[in-house]
């Protein structure tokens, strides 16, 4: 079986060379992934991140972006290993969605 | 852990193909290449993933392969080749 | 296939953000880190750019020795010039008349982010993924860059601990520049080896 990250020397179209800014959002995951995987206080290792990117499957392999990927596999990570339970996240994140829909953001739909 | 393999070493890629976080990748799976260095020991990746220590550390060797073995009808010159780091445990000496 | 980018400018907020924002206080607050260094740990990646590796680049170009320590241990030579390039090994590979070298990571997306900073959109793609380690060829074309005939490709896929970091040739025409002159030659694409430097 080839795993849908495994992609060397598969077909593909041409590189597109534009980049893109880094927004805010993407360099605190970044941040986190750093400060979690640091050698003297390590919380998980790059190896559990690939392998919770990996096993996202190829449906959010393929839709989501890169730090998408990223931040889904950390959560995922976190939770399995205990470190944050799935009902504090859930309500942080509705904690945090309520902050940002009072300073007027508002939803971005990404999933069809 | 087993004799180390010799800068030169003719070794070919194991063609195992599990599910699971393998660092080995699947083109390379099955072809024949030649030890160019020993990069060092390190924990296994396969078990770091699922939070497991991964030990004791294994030998990791830069690999290099000749890309006119890996791929059929390869376009470019007869000397291009690839390096890929690849763990003791996916390399069989070839006799 | 291209990705919605988040624009820095655009209030939207998607689950991702969410949890990217929960998780990070979720950590500070059960004291995995402290708020101060998840804001110093952004200002790093934000003061990390290809100009670092630059100049470990330039003085290799000027310093025989240094070249040697360079190309037996990339991190303890940066550390020579005060940069520090992270525990991770990173590995020079020098270009030579007749060998160029390239990186790729068909897996993930490993680079020498330490050193050079976060790898751009198109290293992480699928397009380079794929086609860089079988028809490296045509992908440097698509970067603009041809190669003599006499030059044969190496290309490096970054698939365990090590990094990987090109070390162009220095280009002709520059006797008598100085380091830091050196240094405002040596491109991102160059350390990746999508791209030579012209003079």
């Amino acid at each position: 079986m080839r795993r849908i990250h495994d992609m060397g020397g598969l077909p593909a179209g041409s590189i597109d060379s534009a980049g893109h800014d880094y927004a805010p959002w993407e360099k605190r995951v970044d941040a986190i992934m750093r400060l979690l995987t640091r050698p003297d206080r390590q919380t998980m290792t790059v190896d559990e991140l690939r392998r919770g990117i990996e096993d996202l499957g190829p449906g959010a392999y393929d839709r989501l972006n890169y730090y998408q990927r990223w931040i889904a596999s950390i959560a995922n990570i976190l939770i399995e290993r205990g470190v944050i339970g799935v009902d504090e996240l859930g309500r942080r994140m509705a904690d945090v969605e309520a902050r940002w829909r009072a300073d007027g953001r508002t939803r971005r739909d990404i999933e069809p | 852990m087993t004799d180390r393999l010799q800068p030169g070493t003719a070794v070919r890629v194991r063609a195992a193909f599990p599910p699971g976080h393998v660092r080995t990748p699947f083109f390379l799976r099955g072809k024949n290449g030649r030890i160019e260095s020993l990069a060092g020991d390190f924990p296994n990746p396969e078990e770091l993933a699922y939070g497991r220590p991964g030990l004791p550390r294994r030998a990791l060797y830069r690999v290099v392969f000749r890309q006119s073995d890996l791929w059929p009808g390869y376009p470019g010159k007869t000397a291009d080749t690839l390096v890929a780091d690849i763990f003791e445990h996916w390399l069989d000496p070839v006799p | 296939m291209s990705h919605p980018h988040d624009d820095i400018e655009d209030s939207g907020y998607d689950d991702y953000q969410l949890m990217a924002e929960a998780i990070g206080e979720i950590l500070i607050d059960k004291g995995l880190f402290r708020a101060a260094e998840l804001r110093r740990t952004v200002e790093a990646i934000d003061a990390i750019t290809p100009a670092l590796g630059a100049r470990v680049v330039a003085r290799a170009w000027i310093d025989a020795g240094f070249r040697e320590r360079m190309l037996a241990d990339v991190n303890a030579a940066a550390r020579e010039l005060g940069i520090d390039a992270g525990p991770i090994p990173i590995r020079a590979l020098a270009n030579t008349p007749g060998v160029h070298n390239m990186i790729v990571c068909t897996l993930c997306s490993c680079y020498p982010r330490l050193l050079i900073g976060l790898p751009p959109d198109w290293y992480k793609s699928r397009a380079y993924r794929s086609r860089a380690v079988a028809d490296p060829r045509a992908v440097l074309a698509e970067f603009g860059t041809v190669l003599p005939d006499d030059v044969a490709i190496r290309v490096h896929d970054s698939t365990a601990d090590l990094r990987y970091l090109v070390l162009p040739m220095r280009p002709p025409r520059t006797d008598g520049m100085d380091e830091a002159a050196l240094a405002a030659l040596v491109t991102r694409d160059s350390m990746v080896g999508v791209a030579v430097i012209d003079r």
